[in-house]
């Protein structure tokens, strides 16, 4: 078995899974839960200032996107940051700490972008012992309105001060919470480094609607007959996720940056690839309220197991090993050619591919008679969608033309040399050859 | 052992509440959640290999999809655009060598999409609602004899007074629906389903049910011509075959099919006959009813005795298997040659056989099984001659059920074609449509 123990910013934990702030996070019965069922680390539920407590609506929190028998693609909540008095949850977060000193307990905070508001939770946070802290400049609804969440996240110069101020009061370690509601994460992600976090976090959710009642023309989750946009979540975002991630990773201002990664993360696959896109760890909010707490068992064991089988040791050997081959299109082989080939004995005769080739494609598969399919290699450009919609998989697969091979679609002969569009005559930017 | 003294034909073999239970519906209704789920694995082919198979053509790609989107009721009106009697078909057509086994599911896993349930999920919800789904056009003042009121007569009507035209339905027995109602095992068709689905069907309007009238008995062909734009015969086979052995005066040898239908008029199986041990003879879909219903009933030894091996018994893999599961006892490549019993029948004296070169022939070597009603199940055929060209013993058709008599069509049983409903259905429809463009070119 492979040792998970993570070394977060100089916070470790028996394992790199740890649960996002969130719902699950809220107080000390469901974390000591948490912990008891294996968590690596916890974030806890976003803490506000002093005051009264955030209040919460009291319809439904949550819409949801369904996939084949009702599984859970997404879903999107309209919950506030913690609607509990902050002496209460600082008491426990330090009960909790004590209580399991092995494992990483980061206080979320969300506070004001007013220097005096993060200048008197600090303190209040650093006391009770939590290995470090998430700025929330992530959550696209409600707090937003406010100034909050994602209204500072979206703007890079207050994450860059108030990454700052909490540099300067506080000791721990400090994460920033960056949100996928903004045009290019770079930005924001440059801002926080430039404030000296010590890693970001990401993503938080997406500003959405899920559905919308066709009765009540009301969008859902329905308050009263009205909607408002929630942040959504689950496997669903995990595309956009995986992208944000690894372009802070390989942009060379943030080269190096920590990352916690976030979105969509269900099963040990998806962490491993997060990881190898750049994430140091994970964190995990939707498996864990589709599933419980008990999901953490399968992640945990099955990267332990994918560790073993490829050989690494420790979760570090895996981190960012993705991120070389994450590039510009621009640099992208145009000399690999491919073309789709068609396993007739694996082939259940559906015909989706060939309705997806004929009607959006490039019309490069035929159909003969007693409903056989076959690519015309003079049209295919080796889109992949056949492979992409066929229900059987490795029934269609591309295969790479060897060197010398004439291309029939092109009539060219394949090179096996490197040539990218930077290079194409085609390109009116191309350098000259020297 | 049996007991000797005890009647060998007799009712109440089960207690009611077991017999109640075996006569349940083979496949339950999906709740809605089941269908989703059923639904979903629809691939949505290209061209889709099932509704080649479905020999009315229903889109059931698009339904199975409309169902997957929330709509049981649009697709049920697809369903029924191209086979009115989608609900009886979705319970008895032997989905098995129809669609499921063109589903290229079946291919990819031996376990095609249901598309028999599905198709029953969608025809329940809309039949339960109280309107016709469909409308009549304009009355076209034209009148039409539709003579038979099974599968292919009711399509047929359906269909023309769709168009606007005046269908009078002409039926023989007191009851229409043909072997919908008085065929098939009753629990393919539970809940008296076969007659809420006539009246479901007539909701359409514009058609005049007589029933007590049978062609050649209280109908004329002549005058029916003479009286209406256009006739259509749907007639279905009312003879059966005979054994070819002397059956003598014995009691206790019947006809499969009347058997079937007596067991769906009754509304108190428990008060059913049936024997201790009984011998089905014959190999299709008629055999297997009739077997697994005398089991059902508390037969203790159910024999179907098929004279060919097993791969050329017309009833499908699937009847077979259902058949062996409730214990009948399939026997093949054994015929009939006499049938033994003093007044009534005790035993059935079989030969087994051989096929030698396409011929099948006695080996000589005989067995004989205990019976106390003995089912004749093997083939029926057509009773009237009517004058029609034939074609293998039934009214040759060309076209869209063009009989040899100018402004006769004919479809269903009575027809050349497998002899199903659903190709009953398809032939009464087409045959519609081409009386239809023919009246009004």
């Amino acid at each position: 078995m492979a040792d998970l123990t993570t070394d977060f910013i100089g916070i470790t934990s028996p394992n790199p899974f740890w649960l996002a702030s969130a719902p699950p996070t809220d107080k000390e019965y469901n974390v000591r839960r948490a912990f008891d069922a294996g968590w690596g680390g916890v974030v806890w539920k976003t803490l506000g200032a002093e005051g009264p407590p955030i209040v919460n609506v009291n319809g439904p929190r949550y819409g949801v996107v369904y996939g084949a028998d009702r599984q859970v693609l997404g879903i999107n909540n309209i919950e506030l940051i913690t609607d509990r008095p902050l002496e209460t949850n600082l008491e426990e977060m330090a009960r909790v700490k004590a209580d399991y000193p092995d494992r990483a307990l980061i206080a979320s905070i969300m506070v004001p972008c007013e220097e005096a508001a993060w200048k008197a939770i600090l303190p209040r946070v650093a006391e009770t012992g939590a290995d470090g802290i998430e700025l929330n400049f992530g959550c696209p609804h409600g707090m937003s309105e406010r100034g909050m969440g994602s209204a500072v996240g979206q703007v890079p110069e207050y994450i860059e001060m108030v990454t700052r101020w909490c540099k300067e009061y506080y000791d721990a370690p400090v994460i920033v919470k960056l949100t996928p509601n903004i045009t290019d994460i770079r930005y924001p992600a440059r801002a926080a480094k430039n404030g000296g976090a010590d890693a970001v976090s990401l993503i938080n959710t997406i500003s959405s609607i899920t559905s919308v009642n066709l009765d009540t023309f009301s969008p859902e989750p329905s308050i009263d007959g009205k909607g408002s946009h929630g942040g959504y979540c689950g496997p669903a975002v995990k595309p956009i996720a995986l992208n944000m991630v690894a372009e802070i990773a390989r942009d060379p201002e943030t080269a190096g940056l920590p990352i916690s990664g976030i979105g969509g993360v269900t099963t040990w696959r998806d962490a491993a690839e997060f990881i190898s896109l750049g994430a140091g760890n994970v964190q995990v909010c939707t498996a864990a309220m589709t599933y419980g707490f008990r999901i953490v068992e399968e992640m945990k064991r099955g990267l332990s197991e994918w560790m073993d089988t490829q050989g690494y040791t420790s979760v570090s050997q895996v981190v960012g090993r993705a991120v070389p081959n994450v590039t510009d299109w621009q640099y992208l082989n145009l000399n690999y050619v491919t073309k789709a080939r068609i396993d007739q004995e694996a082939c259940i005769k559906c015909g989706r591919c060939y309705a997806a080739c004929e009607d959006t494609s490039h019309q490069a598969i035929e159909i003969k008679p007693g409903r056989v399919f076959e690519v015309i290699d003079e049209e295919c450009v080796a889109c992949n969608l056949c492979v992409d919609v066929c229900p059987v998989e490795d029934c269609i697969t591309m295969e790479r033309l060897p060197e010398g091979a004439v291309d029939p679609r092109t009539g060219k002969v394949v090179s096996d040399e490197y040539a990218n569009w930077t290079m194409h005559p085609n390109n009116p930017m191309a350098k000259a050859a020297e | 052992m049996t007991r000797q003294d005890a009647p060998q034909i007799a009712a109440g073999r089960l207690p009611a509440g077991e017999i109640e239970q075996n006569f349940s519906d083979l496949h339950p209704a999906y709740d809605g959640h089941e269908a989703a789920v059923a639904a979903d694995r629809c691939y949505f082919c290209y061209d889709a290999p099932c509704v080649t198979a479905c020999p009315t053509e229903i889109d059931i790609p698009l339904f199975i999809r409309q169902i997957a989107t929330g709509q049981p009721d649009a697709a049920a009106r697809t369903i029924f655009e191209q086979n009115i009697l989608g609900g009886m078909c979705a319970r008895v057509c032997p989905t098995e060598t129809l669609c499921e086994e063109a589903c290229v599911r079946e291919a990819a896993e031996g376990k095609p999409v249901e598309i028999g349930r599905l198709q029953r999920h969608a025809t329940d919800g809309l039949m339960a609602r109280p309107e016709h789904p469909f409308a009549r056009a304009a009355e076209t003042g034209k009148r039409i004899a539709v003579v038979g009121a099974g599968p292919a007569g009711l399509a047929c009507a359906h269909r023309l007074a769709m168009h606007g035209h005046s269908v009078t339905l002409y039926e023989a027995r007191e009851k229409a629906g043909g072997l919908n109602e008085f065929g098939i095992a009753a629990y393919k068709t539970t809940d008296d389903f076969a007659a809420r689905e006539l009246d479901w069907l007539l909701g359409i309007g514009g058609i005049t049910l007589e029933c007590g009238k049978a062609l050649g008995r209280d109908l004329d062909l002549g005058a029916l011509r003479e009286g209406f734009d256009a006739v259509f015969l749907g007639i279905g086979l009312g003879g059966v075959n005979a054994l070819g052995i002397d059956v003598g005066e014995r009691s206790g040898v019947e006809d499969a099919v009347r058997f079937i239908a007596e067991l769906r008029q009754s509304d108190d199986l428990a008060a059913l006959p049936v024997g201790r041990h009984v011998v089905v003879i014959g190999g299709g879909m008629t055999a297997i009813d009739a077997a697994v219903q005398s089991k059902l009933l508390g037969a203790e030894f159910v024999t179907v005795a098929y004279r060919r091996e097993k791969a050329k018994m017309a009833a499908s893999g699937f009847e077979q298997d259902l058949a062996t599961s409730k214990g009948v006892q399939i026997l093949t490549n054994v015929m009939p040659v006499a049938i033994h019993g003093n007044g009534a029948v005790r035993e059935v004296e079989l030969e087994y056989t051989a096929e030698v070169d396409g011929r099948l022939t006695g080996t000589g070597e005989t067995l004989r099984l205990p019976a106390d009603q003995v089912f004749r199940a093997i083939g029926q055929v057509l009773e009237s001659d009517l004058g029609f060209e034939l074609s293998g013993g039934k009214i040759a058709v060309s076209g869209a059920g063009r009989t040899s008599v100018d402004g006769v069509w004919a479809g269903g049983d009575c027809t050349p074609g497998e002899d199903l409903t659903v190709v009953a259905v398809a032939e009464g429809r087409d045959a519609a449509e081409d009386i239809h463009a023919t009246l009004m070119a």
